[in-house]
This record gives C-alpha cells, sequence and structure tokens, in this order.
C-alpha cells in the first residue's frame, strides 16, 4: 500500500469530539468517603445502597492498582477525578420536550435522534449523559410484557429488591480494583429486568457519552433475564475530544436465569486520543455474566475507540447445559492500545463455549488478546472452542495472544486456533482493479475479516459497525 | 483516428529488475489481439502494468487510453476509465460475499461516472442474468469471493465480473488455463457475446484452441519482455506447431 494512503488514513480525525454546552450539576473533584456519600445523597439512595458503596470504598483503599496488563498508562490522580456530573436540567423528564435542548442535539449528533429511533427501528433506548441517564424511550410499551427497563436510579427507587438481590451478585466489589471502584462511586447506568417466559419484543439499547472535563465515567448496568426470557441489547459508547485522559470504569453484570438467554452488544467509540497518543480514554471495564442452567449469555463487542482498552467480558457457566458466546472485534491504529479477551469459567455440565476474537492494529497501534478457559471438576462434557486471529496493517503495529486454558475435568474438550496474517497488497489491488478505492478496498478486506463477528450483531447496528470499522480505517493503512 | 489503447516503448521493472524491455502496442477501438509467449516472458508484467499495479515501475515509455497517458492514474482510476484485467490468478478475498462486492466495484464505477448506483433489486436481476450466461451456480454468488472456488470457477467468476462491470478495454491474462472443454466454450460464447465495435480484449494464452473460440484480429508474440512478431489468426497455429525456438533464433 502507499506510504500517502498510510499517511492520510493515519490522520483521519475523531469525529465526535464535540463537547456539548450543557450546564452541569458537579461535585468537586476527588475521592473520600463524604464523596461517596455525597453522591449517594444526590440520588436520594436507601441506607443499604449507601452503606455497600462504603464498603466498597473502603475495600478500594486496601487494593493496588494492577500492573499486569500489557499496555501501560501514566498513573491516575483519583483525587483528581470529578466522581459526579449530571445535565442540570434533567430532573424527572416525562417529554422529550422537557430534556435541555442542547442535549438532544448532542444525540442528534450522535446520529441518535431519541425521538426518531423510537419510531423508526422500535429500538428502546436509554441515554446515559456523562453520568447520569437522561432519557429512556418506550418504557411504556415494555411495561405492558412486564419487562423494566430504566435508569440505575430509577431501578434503585421502584425496584429496590430486585436490585438489592442481584447488585453485585456477578461481579461482586472485592473482584477488581476498577470494580471496587465503580461499586464505591457509580452514579447511574442501565437497568432491564425481563419476566419469565417473556421475549423482549426490542433490541434495548444504551448510548453512553462522556462530555464534561475531568470527569469519570462510572456507569453499572444490571441485567436481568428470568427463567426462560430473552433480551438483545446494545451499548454504544463516544467521547469528546479532550488532551487529558479520562477514565471510564464500568462494571456490566448480567444475570440469566434457568433456559434464559441474554445477547450483549457493544459498539465502543471512544475517543481514542490523537495520533500521538495525547488524551483519550481509558477503558477499563468490568463486564460478566452468570449462565443458570440451560441459559446463554452471549458477549458481541466492537471496539475501535479508547486510547487503551482493557477488558474482558465473561461468562460464568454455573448452570448444566448453559452456554457462553465471545465474538470480538478490536481495531487499534495510532497509538491505541487494546488488552481484551474473555473469560469462560465451566462450572456445570455439558456446559459449551465459543470465543471468535478479531483483532486488527493499525500504524503503532497494539493489541493484546487473552483469553482464559477454566474448566472445574464437575463440568463433566464441557467443551470450548477458540478461534482468535489477528490482522495487521503495516509493519509498525502489534498483535500477541495469551490463552490460558485450565482443565480439571479429563472430559473436556477444548479447541484453539490462532492466526496472524497481513493485508495483502494483491487482494488490495485486485479490489482497486474492480474500480474500488483504496481505502473501501481495505475497509472491505477488514470487513470481510470480521465478518463472523459483525453477524452476530443485531442488524441495524452490524451496518452501524461496519460504517465505523471504515470510518476507522481512514489513514490508518500502512 | 485514436486508438483505444497505446502503449510506446514500454519499460517496466519489478524491484529493479527490468522485465519488459521496450514494447510498443495499439488496439483499436472493438479489435481482440492475442499475446503468446513462453512462461516468464513479461505476459502477466505487461498486464499488470496496464492496469497500474503499485509494484511495477514505468522506467520508460508511455501507455495512452484514448490518447491520454494513463501512467499518472491509480488503478481505480484506470478501472474507472474502463481498464478491466482478468487475473491470472485471482485473489481470494474471505469473509466478502461475491455478490456484495460486485455490486460495490459496480457503484463504484458508476458513480465515478456521474451515474445513479443501482439498487439491490436491480442489481440482483442483473447478476442472475449474467451469471447464467457464464453458466455460474447461484451458490458461488453468495459465497465470499473466490474463497475456495476451483480453478475453474475462480477464471469464470472472473469473467462474470468482466460482464457485469462492462469495460471497453478487457485483458485477459490466461483466463482459459484450467477450464475444462465445456467451461472454455461457455467464457468464449460469454466474452463474444460482449464483443462489440466499441470494446476491445487483450488476450493472454499459451494455446490456439481458445483463439478457435474467440477469433483474433491480431496474434503478438512475447518473448524475453519484447514483442518479437506480429500476425494475424494464421500466426497462432504457426506457433502450435513448431513451438518458439524459432522465433528466438529471430531476436
Ligand atoms: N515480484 C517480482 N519480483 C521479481 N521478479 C518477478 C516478479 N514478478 C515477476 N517476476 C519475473 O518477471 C518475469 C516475467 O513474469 P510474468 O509473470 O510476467 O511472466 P508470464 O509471461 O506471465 O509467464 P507465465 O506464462 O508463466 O504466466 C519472470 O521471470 C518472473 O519471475
Ligand atoms: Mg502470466
Amino acid at each position: 500500500m502507499s506510504k500517502e494512503t498510510i499517511q492520510s488514513l493515519a490522520e483521519a480525525e475523531y469525529k465526535h469530539g464535540w463537547v456539548s454546552n450543557v450546564d452541569a450539576d458537579q461535585l468537586p473533584p476527588g475521592l473520600s468517603e463524604d464523596i461517596v456519600r455525597a453522591i449517594s445523597a444526590k440520588k436520594n439512595e436507601p441506607e443499604w445502597l449507601t452503606e455497600w458503596r462504603l464498603k466498597a470504598y473502603r475495600h478500594w483503599l486496601t487494593m493496588t492498582e494492577p500492573e499486569w496488563q500489557k499496555p501501560k498508562y501514566p498513573k491516575i490522580d483519583y483525587q483528581g477525578i470529578i466522581y459526579y456530573s449530571a445535565p442540570k436540567k434533567k430532573p424527572t423528564v416525562t417529554s422529550l420536550n422537557e430534556v435541555d435542548p442542547e442535549l438532544l442535539e448532542t444525540f442528534e449528533k450522535l446520529g441518535i435522534s431519541l425521538d426518531e429511533q423510537k419510531r423508526l427501528t422500535g429500538v428502546a433506548v436509554d441515554a446515559v449523559f456523562d453520568s447520569v441517564s437522561v432519557k429512556t424511550t418506550f418504557r411504556e410499551e415494555l411495561s405492558k410484557q412486564g419487562i423494566i427497563f430504566c435508569s440505575f436510579s430509577e431501578a434503585v427507587t421502584d425496584h429496590p429488591e430486585i436490585v438489592r438481590k442481584h447488585l453485585g451478585s456477578v461481579v461482586p466489589f472485592t473482584d477488581n480494583y476498577f470494580a471496587a471502584l465503580n461499586s464505591a462511586v457509580f452514579s447511574d447506568g442501565s437497568f432491564c429486568y425481563i419476566p419469565p417466559g417473556v421475549r423482549c419484543p426490542m433490541e434495548l439499547s444504551t448510548y453512553f457519552r462522556i462530555n464534561s472535563a475531568g470527569t469519570g465515567q462510572f456507569e453499572r448496568t444490571l441485567l436481568i433475564a428470568d427463567e426462560g426470557a430473552y433480551v438483545s441489547y446494545l451499548e454504544g459508547c463516544t467521547a469528546p475530544q479532550r488532551d487529558e485522559n479520562q477514565l471510564h470504569a464500568a462494571v456490566v453484570e448480567l444475570v440469566a436465569l434457568k433456559g434464559a438467554h441474554i445477547k450483549y452488544s457493544t459498539v465502543q467509540n471512544w475517543y481514542p486520543g490523537d495520533k500521538d497518543g495525547k488524551g483519550g480514554v481509558f477503558n477499563f471495564v468490568t463486564k460478566r455474566g452468570l449462565a443458570h442452567e440451560n441459559a446463554k449469555v452471549s458477549w458481541t463487542q466492537v471496539e475501535t475507540g479508547s486510547a487503551i482498552t482493557w477488558k474482558y467480558p465473561s461468562c460464568i457457566l454455573r448452570g448444566d447445559n448453559s452456554v457462553g458466546e465471545f465474538y470480538s472485534v478490536a481495531m487499534t491504529r495510532d497509538r491505541q492500545m487494546a488488552d481484551t479477551g474473555t473469560k469462560m469459567i465451566h462450572i456445570g455440565r455439558n456446559t459449551r463455549s465459543t470465543i471468535i476474537s478479531k483483532g486488527i492494529s493499525a500504524g503503532h497501534g497494539d493489541q493484546t488478546y487473552r483469553g482464559q478457559v477454566k474448566i472445574l471438576k464437575g463440568a463433566t462434557g464441557a467443551r470450548n472452542f477458540s478461534a482468535c486471529d489477528s490482522l495487521l496493517l503495516g509493519d509498525k503495529c502489534g498483535a500477541h495472544t495469551f490463552p490460558y486454558i485450565e482443565s480439571q475435568n479429563s472430559t473436556a474438550v477444548i479447541e484453539h486456533e490462532a492466526s496472524t496474517s497481513k493485508i495483502s497488497d494483491e487482494q488490495v489491488f485486485f479490489l482497486r482493479q474492480r474500480g474500488l478505492s483504496e481505502e473501501d478496498a481495505v475497509s472491505m478486506i477488514v470487513n470481510g475479516f470480521c465478518k463472523d463477528v459483525l453477524s452476530e450483531l443485531p442488524m441495524e447496528f452490524a451496518v452501524e459497525a461496519q460504517k465505523l470499522l471504515g470510518l476507522k480505517l481512514e489513514g490508518a493503512v500502512g | 483516428m485514436t486508438k483505444l489503447l497505446e502503449i510506446k516503448d514500454l519499460h517496466v521493472s519489478i524491484g529493479g529488475t527490468e522485465i519488459i524491455h521496450g514494447i510498443d502496442l495499439s488496439i483499436g477501438a472493438g479489435e481482440v489481439h492475442a499475446i503468446m509467449g513462453t512462461n516468464g516472458s513479461g505476459k502477466s508484467t505487461l498486464t499488470k502494468a496496464i492496469a497500474g499495479h503499485p509494484d511495477y515501475e514505468i522506467t520508460r515509455g508511455d501507455i495512452l487510453l484514448k490518447g491520454k497517458s494513463i501512467l499518472a492514474d491509480e488503478p481505480e482510476d484506470r478501472a474507472r476509465a474502463g481498464i478491466f484485467l482478468a487475473f491470472q490468478y485471482p485473489v481470494e478475498i474471505p469473509g466478502v460475499s461475491n455478490m456484495y462486492f460486485l455490486r460495490a466495484a459496480l457503484n463504484a464505477q458508476r458513480k465515478a461516472r456521474g451515474e445513479a448506483e443501482v439498487s439491490g433489486a436491480d442489481f440482483l436481476a442483473l447478476i442472475k442474468e449474467k451469471a447464467k450466461l457464464m453458466d455460474i451456480d447461484a451458490g458461488l454468488l453468495n459465497r465470499s469471493v473466490n474463497e475456495g472456488f476451483s480453478g475453474g470457477e475462480k477464471k469464470r467468476n472472473e469473467i462474470l465480473q468482466l460482464a457485469v462491470l462492462e469495460p471497453t478495454l478487457a485483458v485477459l491474462d490466461e483466463t482459459d488455463s484450467g477450464l475444462d472443454i465445456d467451461a472454455l466454450k461457455t467464457v468464449a460464447n460469454g466474452v463474444n457475446s460482449l464483443r462489440d465495435s466499441k470494446r476491445s480484449f487483450l488476450l493472454v494464452t499459451h494455446y490456439q484452441r481458445l483463439l478457435n473460440h474467440i477469433k483474433p484480429d491480431f496474434v503478438h508474440v512475447l518473448l524475453d519482455g519484447r514483442l518479437v512478431k506480429s500476425g494475424g489468426p494464421e500466426l497462432a497455429l504457426e506457433l502450435e506447431e513448431k513451438g518458439y525456438a524459432w522465433l528466438e533464433q529471430t531476436v
């Protein structure tokens, strides 16, 4: 490929880098028990939740920041972060007319017109701006079937018993450093409950956006599919272009009860920093799903943004015959780094898991796939299949694969495949000879490489993800 | 009248080694030219130079399309200007459906010419018709481009692309190699159906047999990077009979 194309691709700009002028209600920066209490108070939380946060905070104080990951980053100043920031005009929005127009414009720019989205695609949307959920669409329709889809804060107020039962049941605050931090300071997120036997009639989706300077985003998502229920859920993320790094430390907990199926998709496009690696979001997220008997948890992620992505959406296959799936596309360019993968913990009998990971590196992008497959003693008849493919664009990028396989049951069948390839000049030339521009040619090859993952996304988002990959490749080809 | 394609004193190098040592060739509108020659003589190199492969450096000479030099044009610009190359070794593009790829290619070309893009439904009708012409199984259309195709299927797929894209200059690099007898006839019929007074062909082949089906106006012999002899269809018959040795001596 030509040097110029590589150059131009490397200089393509982030398209969601603008800042909205929305009045924010903020707490001062810094972290202390008082701040934790203040967050809880701002949200009128019940005593038990305030206590839970404080326990998490105290536990966090005893922990040290992990350092085993491949991407290294400058020390985070936890006292410099604003832990609570909410758009001021928020209070109890009942119709879109009451939402701050500036905010609506923000979502329009993101390509999410809440109203349109509502009418045209039949997708229910929850929008989280900085730390607070601003609008959930379609709620009434969903509630007719007993489906609860609302912001996390509302769930705490309206359905405390469900929240209390499941909060921290999949990702306890003791789990890891960032999960503990999140548990102490999380300000909002999405909540969803699907009653037994109900198939959620539409895609549920949350759009996250970090707007204010100096804020971190610590949202929490809790999704519960009761026995035999089905839900497909999608989250999308963007952030403005800022010179400083912003921390995003979310926690997502999925509970799939007996025979339930949760499909969780992510299209992550946080600001990646500039081409020299200045600024960008640190995306340190803990995502885990618990599958009971005959249940299924499927993770699909398209990770194109963030300066550093560090996450392993995982499945705990506790029930017999439960199924875990992980489909991932991660793309890094310029100075972006990703250390991602999954964990599949087989506990029940005849549990099955599939891991398909596609990594694309361009420019100086660097990627690590880390996948753990753990078969416990009781997991008789467990099976896992993993395939990790890396595609390199240019010769300054890197890809590393670390499969960790641990089996305590001799009946388990584990298959692992890995490949690393380069995009071939002959493929690009072939497509250009047919009339496609060099960028379109590369984009087509990359999309083809990711097909097995993209095809797992809900239709409308697959198209979005394809476009996003195309945009991301602009100027990234070498 | 200006020729469709004019190649003037063309010298081509790959990685600093000169492969083509000065070729002159003119192709008029509607003409069919065949190029024959020994393995490694530079036939594919010539076709890739025409198509603008970035690894092939033109160190001297010129290539003109309708009187205008195309040397500065990118491969996609040449394609959009009507140059099509059927590859000797078509590459595979895993995960990209043949149909999707062809529609994207057609629309990229149409857009460049200021024409409207073809809708999904219209394209489906078009491709069905062309696939039938080339006797291509519908299953191949939905599979990834060339992935796991047999040698002959790949070649037929190239001609399907030719039929859909309808270029003004079609360069076919050994499209007949690896085809069974029936497939050869199908491909030849396909090519013949595309022949008209405006569309020209440059056929690279090792076998006179193809030329029984697609009658060329001119036959050229390429040896060691030079065109050593040109003539009518009878030259191909002569080569079939005598081989290349007698020509090598004339160099
Ligand atoms: N990338 C390359 N680097 C170096 N030499 C090359 C390269 N590509 C082709 N060549 C050489 O150029 C010469 C011409 O090759 P070309 O493929 O044009 O031959 P051809 O006439 O098409 O042969 P065939 O009939 O076998 O297809 C050969 O000697 C070949 O080895
Ligand atoms: Mg050849």
